[in-house]
C-alpha cells in the first residue's frame, strides 16, 4: 500500500516536472523580448534593456528555468509582466471562482451522467439506449460556446428567466451569484454528460453481464435488487476515475464558458495573458491546472483504493 | 475538448487495456468489404452524409451559392433581424448573415481533414512504435503523453501561440499534436493485443526488420480499429476548430468563420440581435452532428 503510494505520488510528481518544462520553454521559444512587448516600439533602448534585466529574461535559459522552478517551490509566482505586481493574488481569485463553476458543473453531471449511462446498459441495444448514447456523444462534441449561445437565447434573451453573465457583481448574495452561474455551468454540463454516460454504461453493462451478476439471479432475487447491490456498485468504480481525468478538460471548457460569460475565472486569466504575452502568469496559471489535474487524478485513485477491497489487495501486494 | 472515448483503464495505475481498446481490437478482425455496403442503409450514416456533403458544397462553391457577397458591408441596414431579404439577418456592419455561414464553412473544413490526418498518421506512428518495442521507450514516452493529456488543449493551443505565433498552419498543426497521444494510446492497445499472434513471431524469424513488420505486417491488421478512432477524432477535431476560432486564432477578418463571427458579434446577443450567432452556432452544431452519426454508423457496421 505505501509502495503503491509512493509510486503514483514520483509519477505524479513527474508529470508536472515535464509539464513544467513544457510550459516553460513555450514560454521561451518566442523570438523578441519582454522588455521590448511591454514598453512599445517607441521606448528608449535603456529603457528597455533595464525592464529586461528587471524582469531577468536576459539571463541563461536554464538559469532562468531553475530560479522559475525555485521560485515555484517557495510559493512564489513570479511577477506579472502585464500588472507589474505579484501573480499569486490573480491566481488565487481566478482559482477560486473557477472552482464555484466546476463544482456545480460536477454537482449536476455526476448524478446525470451515472443515471444516464445505468438506464442506457439496463436497455441496452434499445432505442432509450440509442437515445442516450447519440445525445451524449453529440452534446460532447458541441463545443460550448455554441451550447452557450443557444441557452442564452432562450433562457437569458427569450425567456428572460436566468441572467447571461456569470459575475454577480460585488455584494451579491450566494443565491444571486448562484443563479448567474446556473446558465455557464450548462455548457460543461453537456460537454461531460456523454462521457461520464458512456463510462457508467459499459460498467454497467459489464457487471451485468459477469458471474456474480448471474448468480445473483439465480439464486433469486429481484431484479431490483440485483442491480442495486450487486451491478451498480461495481459498475461505478471505473466512472469515478474517468470524472477525475475529466477535470483537465472541464478547465478546458472554463476557457471558453468564461470568456463567453466574462467570468474572471482561471481560464478567462490565462486567455488574457496569452493574448498579453503575460508569460509568468500564463506559466503560473498553466501549471496551476497541472496541478489540480494531477490532485484530482490522485484523489480519484485514493477513492478507487477505498472503494474497491479487491485494488487494495492488489495494491498491497505491488 | 472532452475526451469520451478514453478508455477507463487509461488512467490505472497498471495501464490495463480499457473496454474500448478491446472492442477496437476485436473490431479490427471483422472488417470485410460487404460491410461498407451495410452504411450504406443505415439511415443515421445517409442522413449524417447528407449533411456533411451540403456543407462541404458550401465550402466548394460557397461563392456562387451566397445570395449576396459575404464581405459587402450595406451600414444603414445594419443589425436587421431575419426578413424576405436576408433569411438569417444581418450583421453589426450590414453584412449578410446567411452568406456569411455559408461562405464561412470553408476553412473549418478545410482545417478539420488535415489536422485528424495529421493527428492519425503522428498517433499511429507513435502507437506502432510504443506497442512494438515496448519497454523504456514505451514508458518514457507514455510519461510525456501522459503530461499532454493532463493540459486542455486549449491552453496547449495558447502556449503554442505565444510560442510561434498564430495561423492557420499553426490551429492544424496544435490540433495534431493534441491527437497524437490519443491516436498513440488506441493504436498501442491494438498493437499489444496483436504482438504474441503466430503470424509476428514468424515475421520475426524471417528476419524482417521492426519497420517492415510494424508497417507491414501489423498496421494492415489494426487498420480498422484506426478508421474508428479517425471518425471519432474528425467530430473532436470540428470541436476543436470551432473552439479555437471563437478564441480568436481563426482566420482574420472580414473572412467569414462560423467561430470567428460568434466572437466578433455575440456581444450583440445582450442587445437583442440573436440571428447573428445562433446561426452560426447552429451550423457549428449541424456539422458536429452530421459527423457524429456518420461516427456513430461506422462504429456499428464495424461492430455488428
Amino acid at each position: 500500500m505505501a509502495t503503491f503510494l509512493l509510486r503514483r505520488l514520483g509519477l505524479m510528481i513527474l508529470t508536472l516536472w515535464i509539464v513544467s518544462l513544457i510550459v516553460f520553454f513555450a514560454g521561451q521559444i518566442l523570438p523578441g523580448d519582454p522588455g521590448r512587448a511591454i514598453l512599445g516600439p517607441f521606448a528608449a533602448k535603456s529603457a528597455v534593456q533595464a525592464l529586461d534585466t528587471q524582469l531577468g529574461v536576459n539571463r541563461p535559459l536554464l538559469t532562468r528555468y531553475l530560479s522559475w522552478i525555485g521560485g515555484l517551490l517557495h510559493g512564489n509566482m513570479g511577477t506579472s509582466y502585464t500588472y507589474r505586481t505579484a501573480v499569486e493574488p490573480f491566481i488565487r481569485a481566478a482559482l477560486i471562482n473557477s472552482v464555484k463553476l466546476a463544482v456545480l458543473a460536477f454537482v449536476i453531471v455526476v448524478p446525470l451522467g451515472i443515471i444516464g449511462g445505468v438506464i442506457a446498459a439496463l436497455y441496452a441495444g434499445r432505442a432509450v439506449d440509442r437515445i442516450i448514447s447519440v445525445t451524449g456523444l453529440s452534446l460532447a462534441t458541441v463545443p460550448e460556446f455554441v451550447s452557450g449561445i443557444v441557452l442564452i437565447v432562450v433562457f437569458g434573451v427569450t425567456l428572460k428567466v436566468l441572467p447571461v453573465t456569470a459575475a454577480a457583481g460585488a455584494g451579491a448574495g450566494d443565491l444571486s451569484q448562484f443563479r448567474h452561474l446556473i446558465l455557464p455551468a450548462i455548457p460543461l454540463v453537456f460537454v461531460l454528460f456523454g462521457y461520464i454516460a458512456r463510462m457508467a454504461r459499459a460498467g454497467t453493462i459489464e457487471s451485468l453481464n459477469s458471474d456474480y451478476a448471474r448468480t445473483a439471479v439465480l439464486k433469486g432475487l429481484p431484479r431490483a435488487t440485483m442491480i442495486r447491490r450487486h451491478v451498480l456498485r461495481n459498475s461505478l468504480l471505473p466512472t469515478i476515475t474517468v470524472i477525475a481525468t475529466q477535470t483537465g478538460y472541464l478547465i478546458g471548457g472554463l476557457v471558453v464558458v468564461e470568456t463567453l460569460f466574462n467570468y474572471q475565472g482561471i481560464g478567462n486569466l490565462i486567455f488574457k495573458a496569452a493574448g498579453a504575452k503575460d508569460f509568468t502568469m500564463l506559466e503560473a496559471g498553466v501549471l496551476i491546472i497541472g496541478v489540480v489535474y494531477v490532485l484530482a487524478t490522485l484523489a480519484a485513485d485514493l477513492l478507487l483504493i477505498a472503494l474497491n477491497p479487491r485494488l487494495r489487495i492488489g495494491a498491497q501486494n505491488d | 475538448m472532452t475526451d469520451i472515448t478514453a478508455e477507463p483503464g487509461s488512467s490505472a495505475p497498471l495501464g490495463a487495456l480499457g473496454p474500448d481498446a478491446q472492442v477496437a481490437v476485436a473490431v479490427a478482425s471483422r472488417a470485410t468489404p460487404t460491410r461498407w455496403r451495410l452504411l450504406l442503409r443505415r439511415p443515421t450514416f445517409l442522413v449524417g452524409a447528407g449533411i456533411l456533403l451540403f456543407w462541404v458544397v458550401c465550402a466548394i462553391f460557397g461563392h456562387l451559392i451566397a445570395p449576396f457577397n459575404p464581405l459587402a458591408q450595406q451600414l444603414l441596414s445594419a443589425n436587421t433581424a431575419p426578413s424576405g431579404a436576408h433569411w438569417f439577418g444581418t450583421d453589426p456592419l450590414g453584412r449578410d448573415v446567411l452568406s456569411r455561414v455559408i461562405v464561412g464553412a470553408r476553412d473549418i473544413l478545410i482545417i478539420t481533414p488535415l489536422a485528424t490526418v495529421l493527428g492519425t498518421v503522428l498517433g499511429t506512428a507513435l502507437g506502432l512504435a510504443m506497442g512494438y518495442f515496448g519497454g523504456t521507450f514505451d514508458l518514457v514516452v507514455g510519461r510525456i503523453v501522459e503530461a499532454v493529456l493532463a493540459l486542455p488543449f486549449v491552453i496547449i493551443a495558447f502556449l503554442f501561440v505565444v510560442a510561434v505565433g498564430s495561423s492557420t498552419v499553426m490551429v492544424i498543426i496544435v490540433i495534431g499534436f493534441v491527437f497524437t497521444p490519443l491516436i498513440a494510446r488506441t493504436v498501442r492497445a491494438a498493437v499489444l493485443a496483436e504482438r504474441h499472434l503466430d503470424y509476428l513471431s514468424s515475421a520475426r524469424l524471417l528476419g524482417e526488420n521492426p519497420a517492415r513488420i510494424m508497417f507491414a505486417e501489423i498496421l494492415p491488421n489494426i487498420m480498422p480499429a484506426i478508421l474508428v478512432e479517425f471518425t471519432v477524432r474528425l467530430g473532436y477535431a470540428v470541436f476543436a476548430v470551432a473552439t479555437l476560432s471563437f478564441l480568436g486564432f481563426g482566420p482574420p477578418p472580414p473572412t467569414p468563420d462560423w467561430g470567428s463571427d460568434i466572437a466578433a458579434d455575440y456581444s450583440g446577443l445582450l442587445a437583442g440581435y440573436w440571428w447573428q450567432t445562433l446561426f452560426p452556432a447552429l451550423a457549428i452544431a449541424s456539422l458536429v452532428t452530421a459527423v457524429n452519426l456518420i461516427t456513430d454508423s461506422v462504429e456499428q457496421v464495424l461492430s455488428s
